[in-house]
């Protein structure tokens, strides 16, 4: 009989990862001035962290990484998050387009790209969404034409975050002659690295979320060219190379610790000796939490061993943005408030964070529709 | 996992599945005890393995024999394993005398209290124990209760003596209240407990072995419901095929990994010498695990449909026990609650080192 549909076996932090953690708490303490929401845009910051090796710190130190464990990694970003240290600028590459980039790209490109996200340098954006192809993927419609020297691309990104700062995108399209998508759903899907800041054919505009920030953009390609060594990857192999990147994307602590300000200022509100039925729910948000960590660790421990845990990291994100969800939820039924971003009362302002935000959380990396498609297909269902 | 252990688990669940049938669950149900079943567990030496090889254990870990409870818990074995295991714990650590036979433990409710005075060169037992697993079944039962100088441990050849209020759980498995008005007993069969084996450690441990039996249980309810899922034919197809129950069943298996792994947190906890740390943790299996079993069970039921409710298929064995468990040595909310108190006394600037450090 199937008596454990997915695996998440119990993982111990090495030693090592535990003195990081020490270290990285001294570096937020002596950089709390910095300290505020992780998708701000530092690049000082992120230097500061590449200056310590915390950037690319897995990868191979022939391209500027450290070669330390899945587990330091894991410690450092669940540090970050918690902190609400302001890592977006190299976010991405750290975590996706540079993990990806090492097991898809050439030799060229790894010694190219790699170091300089390493030293913080370089940042990444993801080019997958479009206008009709969200949780489709496989409907792209933008094309890419081989032309003399390299490839021409046409067609649109929507949902980019970040585009209109980031250096590079990897873009996710298909080749011109890719066929019927009847037929094969998946032929001819192709990626690139694409210069954002030194391409002509590239039109950016912004789209403001309904928080009124400035992540998201359209992009426009127009007769792109991107050259030959700037293919990523093998022709026709985009979906496979797209899932590896997408099982980077998803298995991190960053699905659960979203709003984890917010349970800090609920457990603030609480006071030290709060009614059984506020420690309940409290409690109960906690224990969820908990129990995440320990799932996404274990994945931590799975990519350690060279592993790709798709569906359990599609298990993790699920989980984890229906906690992050319930928490606003909570929040306002425990301690009501009106809620204000600007407003001087942290929970307050938090509460409206948590509030507006939620809904992207199961939306982004995967809507929690998609992900239930995985887990289900896991489970043989499909 | 370690070889041993491998090796274990796998000849266990081959005793498991051999002997639990819906049979052995319908008699157990129906009041009769499963002598062979037990027999079998018996002979493996599992119920007291964690005991010294001097005092008839074989010095077993902990996480070995609460890995074997995970397994009875996926075949709904209707024997007081746990109880036995940790009545032999309690009985032994005290150096009174364990048995073979099955064995229940108390109190098992967090404000039952069982006195003792002296009386002679033995003593007279009063108080309450409600709810003991299999107290009638079992050949020995072992109690703490408080002397005039602290915890002492009892042991008790059956209910002679004591009133009983026969009841069982949801599950039909025996939950017989005990009351004692000076019940005598005799000077060797009390002893004093050792530091660390208390109310509060066997309530954690019995708290614990509930929610490892329920993650157990749970893979069971969601094996049988993938299984169901592929068979069951509706407009043509497998039920499994359509998304709306794909997605379900997506939610479900995402809750079972959560107990799975919550349920192994708990377990290593043991190993923590600060109580309050390791109730904390436990605590934190006891409400994550109870929560997934109220959404798991609820969607395994959703998927089966009719047959799902009735008593001769046998997913209710798992759903039954599930809604039982999530209640015995310690509902979720009364365990959140404990979560609960637990970060707030810390403070929400302790919050994050609370959750990572350790």
């Amino acid at each position: 009989m199937m008596q454990q549909a997915f695996r998440f076996d119990p993982v111990e932090l090495p030693p090592a990862a535990k003195a990081l953690r020490q270290e990285v708490r001294a570096f937020l303490e002596h950089n709390r001035a910095s300290l505020g929401n992780r998708r701000d845009y530092d690049h000082a910051f992120s230097r500061k962290m590449a200056e310590r090796g915390w950037i690319g710190m897995t990868w191979p130190k022939q391209y500027g990484g450290h070669e330390r464990t899945a587990f330091e990694r894991y410690v450092l970003i669940e540090e970050m998050l918690a902190a609400g240290a302001p890592v977006g600028f190299h976010w991405t590459a750290d975590r996706q387009s540079g993990p990806n980039i090492l097991r898809y790209g050439t030799d060229e490109q790894k010694d190219y790209f790699l170091p300089r996200i390493a030293r913080g340098d370089l940042s990444f954006c993801i080019g997958m969404s479009e206008p009709d192809s969200g949780s489709d993927l496989a409907g792209t419609r933008t094309r890419a034409v081989k032309v003399d020297g390299g490839f021409r691309i046409n067609g649109s990104k929507l949902w980019t975050s970040n585009a209109h700062r980031a250096d590079y995108m990897i873009l996710f399209c298909k080749m011109a002659d890719a066929g019927q998508d009847e037929v094969d759903r998946h032929a001819g899907a192709t990626q690139f690295l694409v210069d954002l800041k030194n391409s002509p054919g590239i039109e950016i505009r912004p789209v403001i979320n309904l928080i009124g920030e400035h992540h998201f953009n359209q992009l426009f390609l127009t007769d792109l060219f991107v050259p030959d060594n700037r293919l990523f990857g093998e022709i026709g192999n985009g979906w496979r190379q797209v899932s590896s990147e997408l099982a980077f994307e998803r298995s991190g602590p960053d699905r659960f610790l979203v709003l984890f300000k917010l349970l800090t200022e609920m457990v603030r509100v609480a006071g030290p000796g709060p009614d059984r039925a506020t420690a309940a729910a409290l409690g109960r948000l906690v224990s969820q939490l908990a129990t995440l960590r320990r799932m996404s660790l274990s994945i931590a421990g799975m990519l350690q061993e060279g592993l790709q845990p798709l569906n359990e990291a599609a298990v993790t994100k699920d989980l984890g943005t229906r906690y992050e969800q319930d928490l606003p939820v909570v929040a306002r039924q425990l301690f009501p408030a009106e809620p204000e971003i600007a407003a001087v009362d942290t929970y307050v302002s938090m509460l409206a964070r948590g509030t507006m935000n939620a809904p992207r959380l199961s939306i982004q990396g995967g809507t929690r529709e998609i992900l239930r498609g995985i887990i289900a297909r896991g489970l043989g269902l499909r | 996992m370690r070889d041993e252990t491998r090796m274990l688990l796998e000849s266990m669940n081959r005793l498991f599945e051999d002997h639990c049938t819906k049979q052995i669950a319908d008699n157990a149900e129906a009041g009769t005890f499963p002598g062979a079943l037990w027999q079998a567990v018996s002979e493996t030496g599992v119920p007291l393995a964690a005991l010294p090889e001097s005092a008839g254990g074989a010095d077993a870990e902990w996480s070995d024999l609460y890995a074997v409870l995970r397994v009875a818990g996926r075949f709904s074995a209707p024997i007081p394993l746990a109880e036995t295991m940790l009545a032999a714990w309690i009985a032994s650590s005290a150096g009174l005398e364990v048995s073979e036979k099955p064995m229940t433990v108390g109190p098992v409710r967090a404000d039952d209290r069982l006195t003792l005075e002296r009386d002679g060169n033995g003593w007279r037992l009063s108080g309450r124990a409600g709810r003991l697993p299999w107290a009638t079944d079992v050949a020995r039962i072992v109690l703490l209760a408080d002397g005039p100088d602290g915890a002492m441990a009892v042991a008790l050849d059956g209910t002679a003596g004591a009133e009983v209020e026969a009841g069982r759980n949801m599950a039909g498995e025996p939950r017989d209240t005990l009351s004692f008005s000076g019940l005598r007993v005799a000077g060797d069969a009390v002893a004093p407990v050792v530091t660390g084996v208390d109310r509060a450690a066997l309530y954690r441990r019995g708290a614990l072995a509930r929610a490892v039996l329920m993650a157990g249980a749970m893979e069971r309810a969601l094996d049988t419901a993938v299984t169901y899922a592929g068979e069951r034919k509706q407009f043509g197809r497998p039920i499994g095929k359509f998304q709306a129950v794909q997605q379900q069943l997506a939610v479900m298996a995402g809750q079972v990994a959560a107990a799975g792994a919550a349920a192994d947190a708990g377990v290593e906890a043991l190993s923590i010498d600060d109580p309050a740390r390791q109730e904390f943790l436990i605590a934190i299996a006891k409400t994550r695990v109870g929560d997934a079993a109220t959404l798991a069970s609820e969607i395994a039921h959703q998927v089966h449909g009719a047959i799902g409710f009735t008593k001769e298929y046998s997913l209710q064995l798992s759903t039954r026990r599930l809604w039982s468990w999530r209640e015995e040595f310690g509902g979720d909310t009364e365990w959140a609650a404990r979560v609960g108190a637990y970060v707030c006394a810390g403070g929400a600037d302790a919050l994050w080192p609370t959750l990572t450090d350790g």
